[in-house]
């Protein structure tokens, strides 16, 4: 009887193919989407995994898994059983992309009363649509793939590492690293906010490189100072409700936002 | 009028080398860069673009016309760094087939270049970089081959507000190029330093400098050093950068940086680098990739099991300085910055070399 987790072999030592499901909760399955880019390297990359659930990619599925892929994040009843479900079946938990990993863009309705922002999308309809949470806020999560969406690259080489057991690592310093490594113009220089110089890196600079300021889809990075660099960007002459647009727009800059609000009402009281 | 040319006896390296002045009419420049362009791949300064209050944005890069060159450039916003220790560089890479692996190393040389325009701090920082990448005990073949491979036309210039050049050492260029031009208005006043150039040369139309030119010259030069408005005292900075080690200067500067390596990147002496390796997805090949990286990221001095020795953004920012500003001022006798000022331009906090060491001395900021 063969081994039913028996994948490829690396300089002659057998991989183990773990057994592997994607999911979704509040999300636009972009990052699931990704997953399923690159096709050059698609059939590789599936020949590491065995894929036994992923319903954007196939039919049918079991909840016989090892690793778990979640995209999305928590905003109903019937998604936290599902995460809790998921959490109980899976030996590791991997928290697919921004929504995932901090609330993500669906965050933004946070900023808005819940009864306006649920009339005014779904009207009267009976839908049940609560705050955007991130994974971790009801589940413990073993790993974090960070991004909007996540980069197919890094996907590829999280599940390479893992087929070869060795150690995953994101980046704990800034974009900017990877922004001066591309040679871009910074883009303070030509007067646009970025969040660059307190964002995680590990997208290679994605935004910059086609010259938009970064909006911190990756979360801060590790010692990022950001009360400095909003003070900066008030000195570039950044509105303060600009600063906020973008300390907001992906959850990963929560607390940093709440913290900037927090010092803006004390300051004009 | 029968005159010799001057010469110059100084020790270079190992051997001695003779210098020879030429003049060099600016209508025959174009010509010599033609003539350059047309035997190897030419770095030139270029304007690539415009920042918000439409100030010119240099940059080095490959071009085959002379027009694209700005040679009147203030200072490019990176160095020339990435053509001799890119910002990534695979070391090694390898070809896996079943059982069997296969190393194959390259130095990344596919011919020699030329850098038309290199301003005396950046001709020092290679200079400095040659102690210990060429130099040292163990030279940095990747390196090494690059820097072998470089012909190099310096180009003097006018001190910006924020080059502390002289402060360092720096503000002129002894050897590590080839040729050297001086603007004298109408011509260029030329240091020859090696035999390719003078072949160069021999290509265009160059003529004896005459007592003219050499007072010409010296005005010129009279002229640049009237400009520096930055400086930085370097006396005794060693023995007080070790007194004041535990100034809470540090910690002001510290509180300020964003850790964000940008001062690292766009030095031309920074060479510190990480390394990793990486398996293709297909499994059928791997990769050693060296990553220029910065002593202010938080997890530089970060050791096997998590222990990390510089946690603190002040203790990193500080000791940038001492590597700097003392440990390589013991080692090689001059600090390991150039004065170019790029740093301090480049820095969103405004965290300048020169308020740092002002401030670790007891004066201003």
């Amino acid at each position: 009887m063969t081994d039913r987790n028996a994948g490829g072999t690396f300089l002659g030592v057998p991989l183990y193919r773990p057994r592997t499901a994607f999911f979704e909760l509040a999300s636009c399955e972009g990052c699931q989407l990704q997953v399923l880019n690159n096709e050059a390297t698609l059939a590789p990359f599936l020949g590491l995994l065995e894929i036994v659930n992923f319903r954007e990619a196939m039919t049918g599925g079991t909840d016989d898994y090892e690793i778990a892929f979640v995209e999305g994040s928590v905003s109903r009843k019937d998604e936290e059983d599902l995460l809790k479900e998921i959490r109980g079946n899976a030996r590791v938990l991997v928290a697919l992309g921004s929504c995932a990993c901090f609330g993500g863009v669906n965050r933004l309705k946070d900023r808005f009363d819940p009864d306006w922002t649920r009339k005014t999308v779904y009207g009267e309809a009976p839908v049940e649509s609560g705050r955007a949470r991130p994974l971790e806020d009801l589940v413990a999560v073993d790993l974090k793939i960070y991004g909007c969406p996540v980069k197919k690259e890094e996907v590829e080489k999280v599940v390479t590492n893992i087929a070869l057991g060795k150690a995953v690592v994101s980046p704990k310093y800034p974009v900017c690293m990877e922004c001066k490594a591309n040679e871009n113009i910074c883009l303070f220089d030509l007067g646009e906010p970025c969040l660059g110089p307190v964002t995680r890196a590990g997208c290679d600079s994605w935004c910059p490189n086609s010259r938009a300021g970064c909006w911190g889809c990756r979360g801060p990075a590790e010692d990022a100072n950001v009360e400095q660099l909003e003070k900066i960007m008030q000195e570039h002459g950044f509105a303060q409700e600009t600063i906020l647009d973008r300390l907001e727009c992906f959850g990963g800059f929560a607390r940093f936002a709440e913290a900037f609000r927090r010092r803006r009402r004390e300051g004009a009281e | 009028m029968k005159k010799r040319a001057r010469r110059h006896r100084r020790e270079e390296g190992h051997g001695r080398t003779d210098m020879i002045f030429r003049t060099l009419g600016k209508a025959e420049l174009p010509k010599l860069f033609g003539v350059m362009a047309a035997g190897g791949k030419i770095v030139a300064p270029v304007e690539a673009g415009r920042d918000r209050e439409n100030r010119p944005v240099y940059v080095f890069r490959e071009t085959a016309r002379f027009e694209e060159a700005a040679l009147s450039y203030t200072t490019t916003k990176l160095p020339a760094k990435r053509y001799f220790l890119p910002y990534r560089e695979d070391l090694a890479t390898f070809r896996i087939e079943g059982d069997d692996w296969q190393k194959l190393v390259d130095y990344n040389v596919d011919r020699p270049r030329i850098f038309f325009g290199l301003h005396p701090c950046d001709i020092n920082a290679l200079n400095r970089l040659d102690k210990v990448l060429l130099n040292g005990v163990y030279p940095m073949p990747y390196y090494v081959a690059k820097r072998k491979n470089m012909f190099i036309v310096g180009i003097d210039c006018l001190p910006q507000p924020y080059c502390f050049c002289r402060s360092m050492g720096a503000d002129t260029a002894l050897h590590g190029f080839d040729m050297f031009l001086t603007d004298l208005g109408d011509d260029y006043f030329v240091e020859i330093l090696s035999d390719t150039a003078y072949n160069f040369l021999r290509c265009v139309r160059t003529s004896e400098p005459g007592e003219d030119d050499h007072a010409r010259y010296m005005k010129a030069v009279s002229r640049k050093n009237d400009k520096f408005i930055a400086h930085v005292d370097t006396t005794d900075l060693t023995k007080i950068l070790d007194m004041e080690f535990q100034s809470e200067v540090w910690k002001q500067w510290g509180d300020r940086c964003l850790a964000c390596g940008t001062c690292a990147n766009v030095c031309p002496t920074c060479y510190c680098y990480g390394v990793e390796e990486t398996v293709s997805v297909d499994l059928g090949s791997a990769r050693k990739t060296k990553t220029l990286y910065s002593c202010n990221l938080l997890d530089f001095a970060e050791v096997a099991g998590g222990h990390n020795f510089r946690p603190e953004r002040h203790v990193r920012l500080k000791y940038r300085y001492y590597h700097k500003h003392r440990g390589f001022v013991e080692a090689y006798e001059e600090p390991l910055c150039v004065g170019c000022g790029r740093c301090g331009e480049s820095c969103l906090a405004g965290i300048t070399v020169p308020e740092v060491i002002a401030s670790v001395r007891g004066e201003g900021a």
